[in-house]
């Protein structure tokens, strides 16, 4: 932003004055209408958190368990939060699809990878909201041992593996709106780009949900999440760009 | 003028195929522990790092293709992953095959190299639906190859991640400490090695000739018979390479046809 733009753009303050010292500025203001769309007409949080609800209720018949833990319970718990995020990533641009909020991104004096940063971050925000309320209901509902002990770790294993969610959803999210199978592209896409974020996440969480008490972190799976995380990140970064041409 | 080499590389292909069975069924010794099942490898193991080179390779031409936007470089990109994923689905059957010989079953779930290939299969199986979704042309290359450049990265990243996860059974080739192949058949496996990377690069020069030459025609017969009487086209999971004069909206563009069809 080197040179001043005088344009205001009307739902926010004008991004010109503060472009230059605040970069990150177009990400929030985006981010913001997110948060404030969700707030007013929940869509997306209810409907993964519906999802997930009725996924352990299925888990619970489908094994035909009362409780689960170790590889089992992480396996049940992440495989849920996978796939309520599909729900989510599906629904991530709708809005700017329908609504022309892509050419409003274009149209303002605004990096594009603005677009970028702001749906990862309100896809890590409702996973995080969603997660708040399903993990407490799994660990009610199916899980065996005690949570708390797990706890700490379970938020750091959650934390990670919500930013691989939202850093491949987003840009999968792009990449599928504008084609004719939204809904089919969004899944078979994003599901073996994530395979490997599972495995770690799957790994890192089975000592955490075992029947004898939380066991300590496998430092080299945290190390395989993390790298995912930013190799991921900075791609999809660097790629988005090419996604918002026309 | 199109498929110029392609004679050239498809004798060689055809020596380096020949020489590669011949040496394998009669100089490389019978492995001590399997017997003959072992001579599969000579198939499994070159196709399987022929795909995954070229996994990365359809990666490289689709950032080539973001970055100069020719079209040429999608064309390449998608045949690359277009002949990559038939070497994958090569490489898992003959990968079943000696799972079963050697260890019983046809599928082992300790086997990381095993797994991360069906992983890696999955992924670049999505490329064409996802090609086929998008109608605009130059949009459906621009989306390919960001999808490319992605699963491009995602090959070795899921190989480390599947690696760590076990490695028991599957026979670590080279670099281990425990031998790794006698010599006679390291040589053997090093020919059939670049017998399968030639008759990779053979099939996509033999695909993307086709493709050339078919546009081409089709070129031509707009300017011979007019454009009304050829068809429109229909929808493709393939690059267009577009023809001249056209906007980049219906095929045209940078990278579509040299200028030097005849008139």
């Amino acid at each position: 932003m080197s040179e001043p733009m005088t344009r205001a753009r009307p739902t926010a303050a004008p991004v010109s004055e503060h472009g230059a010292s605040r970069p990150m500025r177009p990400s929030l203001v985006l981010l913001r209408k997110d948060l404030l769309l969700e707030r007013r007409a929940p869509e997306a949080i209810p409907a993964m958190l519906l999802f997930s609800l009725t996924t352990f209720v299925l888990f619970h018949f489908g094994l035909g368990r009362d409780e689960v833990s170790g590889q089992l319970a992480a396996g049940v718990l992440l495989v849920t939060l996978l796939f309520a995020a599909i729900l989510g990533i599906n629904r991530l641009f709708v809005a700017e699809q329908e609504e022309g909020g892509f050419d409003g991104v274009l149209l303002a004096p605004i990096d594009r990878t603005a677009l970028f940063v702001a749906k990862a971050a309100g896809l890590f925000l409702f996973l995080a909201i969603v997660e708040l309320v399903a993990v407490a209901a799994f660990a009610i509902l199916l899980l065996g041992p005690s949570p708390w002990p797990a706890l700490p770790g379970l938020l750091l294993v959650l934390a990670l593996l919500n930013l691989a969610l939202a850093v491949v959803g987003a840009l999968v999210s792009a990449l599928a709106i504008r084609t004719r199978a939204r809904d089919l592209i969004v899944p078979i896409v994003a599901l073996p780009l994530l395979t490997p974020a599972l495995i770690a996440a799957a790994r890192l969480a089975a000592p955490l949900l075992a029947a004898d008490g939380a066991g300590a972190l496998p430092t080299r799976w945290l190390a395989v999440l993390a790298l995912y995380d930013l190799v991921f990140g900075l791609l999809a970064y660097a790629v988005f760009d090419f996604l918002l041409e026309d | 003028m199109y498929g110029k080499g392609l004679r050239a590389l498809s004798l060689a292909t055809f020596a380096a195929l020949t020489a590669t069975f011949a040496l394998v069924f009669f100089y490389a010794p019978l492995d001590a522990d399997q017997g003959f099942i072992q001579k599969i490898f000579y198939v499994h193991v070159p196709v399987a790092i022929v795909t995954l080179c070229a996994y990365v390779l359809g990666g490289v031409f689709a950032a080539l293709h973001l970055k100069t936007r020719d079209r040429r470089w999608d064309l390449r990109s998608y045949v690359v992953i277009h002949v990559a994923l038939i070497f994958n689905v090569i490489g898992l059957l003959t990968g079943a095959i000696w799972a079963k010989a050697s260890w019983g079953h046809w599928w082992v779930w300790e086997e990381p190299t095993l797994v991360s290939f069906l992983i890696v299969f999955l992924l670049f199986a999505t490329y064409q639906p996802l090609r086929f979704s998008i109608e605009d042309p130059e949009r459906q290359g621009r989306y390919a190859a960001v999808f490319a450049v992605m699963a491009g990265a995602f090959v070795p990243l899921n190989f480390a991640a599947v690696r760590a996860a076990t490695s028991t059974v599957h026979p670590r080739t080279f670099g281990t400490a425990d031998g790794g192949l006698p010599s006679q058949m390291a040589w053997v496996f090093l020919v059939a090695i670049v017998a399968m990377a030639l008759l990779f690069a053979l099939m996509c020069a033999y695909e993307i000739a086709a493709k050339q030459t078919r546009w081409q025609l089709r070129a031509l017969r707009r300017r011979l018979l007019g454009a009304d009487t050829v068809a429109p086209l229909g929808r493709s999971a393939a690059p267009a390479l577009g023809e001249p004069g056209r906007p980049a909206s219906q095929g045209g563009g940078r990278g579509s046809y040299p200028a030097e069809v005849p008139s």
